[in-house]
């Protein structure tokens, strides 16, 4: 799959991440099954497929997530600017650092609001007082969320409401500037309002950040992507612009699913 | 059968004055439970204030036939327990800490789990006769510090058994989004999950001092008694439980009702700590 | 160097080569390492305090039969089946108190589990549920008096009584039983094995009751209607559908309570009697390992005298550790039958 081809020639797209023959094993089930596909810089990719398609698995291998629990295995090579980040000796601290990762049910530490966008930048950071007081300005800005908690950045992260959460937990991943941002549907748990400004931040982002996001959500994807990959059963099934995908698909079983005959 | 042929009637009768018979057992089974609560309490609460002055916590212990209070024994009481709970406190946390966040590989986990839970139901007598033979014998004297030990190993059971069962109830999702900004596991766990579940090992902690505060066969061995009143935590030192089991067992009508006193002093202090760590606990917004 | 990052704008957009640096933001290779040593350190010392718990363990055992050496080696197997409790003639037999633990015991689990179930079953069924918390709390209140207390108020207040208005009772009526009433002879004094019994019972019935209701509380209420919608009563709901789910739980509070029991001191020295005297009568004193070891222990003279002692608190422990370890393999193999049903 040519990403290249894809695109008008006079934009040279950076393949951000490179996924080459990937498998992925929960114990002896087999999830991922010989995934290829390329991320591209700068641009929103959605995966999208049916529940246990495989779609969560794949996004958690970019920052290889799986490794905090037994019995999770990858097979393949995933390249982030060209390195393996599959390699033994990939320092996986680091990667997470560069990789970023906003999960489904939004998960504010147990801290004030300041102290959980501080807490990332001061793993790998040393800033001065008034630095991190403007980083974390400026995160909280990134995300839409300045205004409604610049007076309250001492009350507790579990304050918030729903969305606002969710925002709190994007700030927080922008703050360390990662180069990648992983959002595992990030407005699943949220109403159409707060989706909405979720939705709206992802536009706005993705001039500065690769984006990938796994949705159940066609109309989302549709809205969201500029590359749409769709999967089922483990299997990347069709992968291309999003436009071509939800308006002429190549495979009869994307195209079974956009309709919605099935999932 | 069908449902109104005499047969079937009298089985339901016999079914329905079976179901009578049980619930109406076990109100009584209720108000059995409650009638020695209610007995014990106001015995307790009766002969107890009878004994409370103001010498309680002005004089020490008495010799039989003169007056006094219970000051030495109070104060030895929260000697004691106070390091007893700081001994073993951090002890219990960190082995609690490594059952619920290492434990998920290898034997250390379930057999310090199962070791755990047997340490926790285990007699007290038999923690204060280990003490006795590992301490007091290699010192050759009784004192405060025995005491402590003692105390300290009740603290780390429970300590061990709430710090695991809070920490496991922080959700995954709190972890992995720590992990995923490339925090070192180290703090994870001390900076987030540790934080995301401190009402609950702080209650924990509450509950363990409820405990110690009502043992009395721990000190039968370890701390001894002391007729007088000592900061020294090196010599024997009085405390509540053992000036109670001295009074009580004796003859003397003064004594018995300065060990009512006693028992009615460690009876607040236990109930008051319980409701704390349950009102604390309820109270406590979950930080996840 | 993310301000490089940030204020060089191209520097992000060229195609990745194996020659281009790979961190584009680079973090310090020193504070890599240093999260490795100190998660590494970390580990270790929640080990090191794991490992602390079996060694307690060990440590227990080791000292307890350190101590008991002396006593072994004089005594032997005779030792549990020996009555006699002679310091004068230092000849001792741990028969009495092993037999006064079991007895105690036995008479508290008899009352103990049936009332705590009685308990459990009002609070998880017939109780309004506005009374529910208060009576839980007091139920949990009467777990958390400490020992000493049950027995101050048992030779105060509870003897006295007992022995002027229920022994006389007793003896009269399951006395004259034959068989059985020979449990019930004696002289109405009070204290004595079964007064320790029903002070135990009370003990014990707060904890085995909270730990039946938890179990019972979890029980899905879909699975009680089902039963409840083919016409069952209370009761058939409870002995046919909540006690067989939750029997696991059940057996494990029990357990709880047993041990409980066992290792009891405070309680029962008060009220037991402290008589070195094996009688087949439950209403006459006798002596249980712990309320030997908390009565005679600080005035013992003599080193075999103090072995015996320490011996008896081994056999305690060894007692309490083999009920509790069952219990659990118990559980264990219970829950695993369970999970092959499904």
């Amino acid at each position: 799959m040519n990403i290249a081809a894809l695109q008008p020639l006079h934009e040279v797209a950076a393949q951000k991440i490179q996924v080459k023959s990937l498998n992925f094993y929960y114990g002896r089930f087999q999830a991922l099954k010989d995934v290829t596909l390329s991320i591209s810089e700068k641009k929103v990719t959605a995966f999208i497929g049916p529940s246990g398609c495989g779609k969560s698995t794949l996004l958690r291998t970019f920052n290889r997530m799986y490794a905090l629990y037994p019995n999770q295995e990858a097979q393949g090579e995933i390249l982030l600017d060209g390195e393996n980040i599959l390699a033994p000796r990939q320092d996986l601290n680091s990667l997470r650092a560069k990789v970023g990762m906003v999960f489904q049910k939004p998960t504010p530490f147990p801290m004030s609001i300041y102290d959980n966008i501080a807490f990332g930048v001061k793993l790998y950071e040393s800033l001065s007082q008034r630095a991190m007081e403007e980083r974390v300005e400026w995160a909280l800005n990134k995300a839409a969320l300045w205004n409604e908690v610049k007076d309250k950045l001492k009350q507790s992260g579990t304050s918030l409401s729903g969305g606002q959460q969710q925002r709190l937990c994007i700030a927080r991943c922008i703050a360390v500037k990662p180069e990648v941002l992983l959002l595992d549907e990030p407005a699943s748990a949220l109403d159409p309002i707060s989706t909405g400004r979720i939705e709206e931040l992802v536009h706005e982002l993705k001039g500065d950040y690769t984006i990938v996001i796994v949705t159940h959500n066609m109309q989302q994807a549709a809205r969201v992507s500029d590359y749409t990959a769709y999967m089922y059963l483990g299997e990347m099934v069709e992968f291309g612009v999003t436009d071509e995908i939800f308006i002429k698909p190549k495979n009869k079983a994307t195209e079974d699913y956009i309709t919605g005959r099935f999932g | 059968m069908n449902a109104r042929s005499p047969l079937y009637m009298d089985l339901y009768a016999r079914r329905l004055w079976l179901n009578r018979v049980n619930l109406m057992v076990s109100l009584l089974a209720m108000l059995f439970g409650l009638f020695w609560l209610g007995w014990i309490l106001l015995t307790l609460f009766q002969a107890g204030f009878a004994g409370i002055t103001a010498d309680l916590f002005l004089k020490t212990t008495p010799p039989p036939g003169s007056s006094g209070g219970l000051i030495n024994a109070i104060g030895g009481s929260l000697m004691m327990g106070v390091t007893g709970t700081l001994l073993g406190t951090p002890i219990g946390i960190m082995a609690g800490i490594y059952l619920a966040e290492f434990g998920s590989r290898g034997w250390l986990a379930p057999a310090t789990r199962f070791i755990n839970d047997i340490l926790l139901s285990a007699p007290s007598i038999v923690i204060g006769l280990f003490i006795y033979e590992a301490y007091v014998v290699q010192v050759r004297h009784f004192s405060a510090w025995a005491g402590t030990m003692a105390l300290a190993l009740i603290v780390i059971p429970v300590v061990i058994r709430t710090t695991e069962n809070m920490l496991r109830l922080v959700p995954d999702s709190l972890r992995e989004a720590a992990a995923a900004l490339g925090a070192p596991q180290w703090k994870i766990i001390m900076l987030v999950t540790v934080r995301a579940a401190q009402a609950g090992i702080l209650t924990g902690i509450l509950l363990a001092v409820a405990r110690i505060s009502g043992e009395t066969a721990p000190l039968l061995f370890t701390a001894l008694n002391n007729q007088f009143g000592t900061l020294n935590m090196n010599s024997p030192m009085a405390n509540l439980p053992m000036v109670i089991f001295q009074f009580a067992m004796s003859p003397y009508e003064d004594w018995h009702r300065l060990a009512w006193a006693g028992a009615l002093l460690i009876t607040l202090s236990v109930l008051v700590l319980n409701i704390l760590a349950r009102v604390f606990f309820r109270n406590k917004t979950p930080m996840y | 160097m993310s301000a490089v990052v940030d204020h060089v704008p191209g520097l992000t957009k060229l195609a990745p080569t194996a020659t281009m640096p790979t961190m584009l933001r680079t973090i310090p290779e020193g504070s890599l390492r240093k999260h490795h040593r100190l998660d590494l350190l970390f580990r270790h010392a929640t080990r090191c305090f794991a490992f602390l718990v079996l060694a307690l363990l060990l440590g227990i055992l080791a000292s307890l039969l350190l101590g008991s050496l002396p006593s072994i080696r004089a005594f032997g197997f005779g030792f549990f089946v020996s009555a006699e409790w002679n310091p004068v003639t230092q000849q001792f037999g741990a028969l009495v108190p092993i037999m006064g633990t079991l007895a105690t015991s036995a008479i508290a689990l008899m009352i103990g589990i049936p009332v705590s179930f009685g308990i459990a079953l009002f609070l998880t069924e017939l109780s309004p549920i506005w009374l529910r918390r208060p009576l839980g709390t007091a139920i949990e209140l009467l777990a958390a008096i400490p020992s000493i207390i049950y027995g101050m108020w048992g030779l105060f207040v509870f003897a006295p009584v007992f022995s002027q208005h229920v022994q006389p009772l007793l003896t009269q009526t399951l006395g004259s039983i034959p068989l059985v009433g020979a449990l019930f002879q004696g002289a109405p004094m009070g204290i004595g094995v079964l007064t320790a019994g029903i002070i135990l019972a009370i003990m014990v019935i707060p904890f085995m009751a909270s730990v039946m209701r938890d179990v019972f509380e979890i029980v899905p209420a879909v699975l009680k209607e089902s039963a409840y919608a083919l016409g069952s009563t209370t009761w058939e709901v409870v002995w046919n559908v909540v006690l067989p789910y939750t029997k696991v739980g059940v057996v494990g509070g029990v357990m709880l309570g047993l041990g409980r029991a066992l290792g009891e001191t405070m309680a029962v020295t008060f009220v037991i009697g402290n008589a070195h005297r094996l009688s087949l009568s439950i209403m006459e004193p006798g002596n249980s390992i712990a309320s030997a070891l908390a009565n005679e222990f600080t005035e013992a003279v003599g080193d075999l005298y103090l072995s015996a002692l320490i011996e008896l608190g081994l056999v305690l422990f060894l007692i309490t550790f083999v009920v509790l370890a069952l219990s659990k393999l118990l559980l264990m193999r219970l829950s695993r039958f369970e999970g092959q049903k499904t």
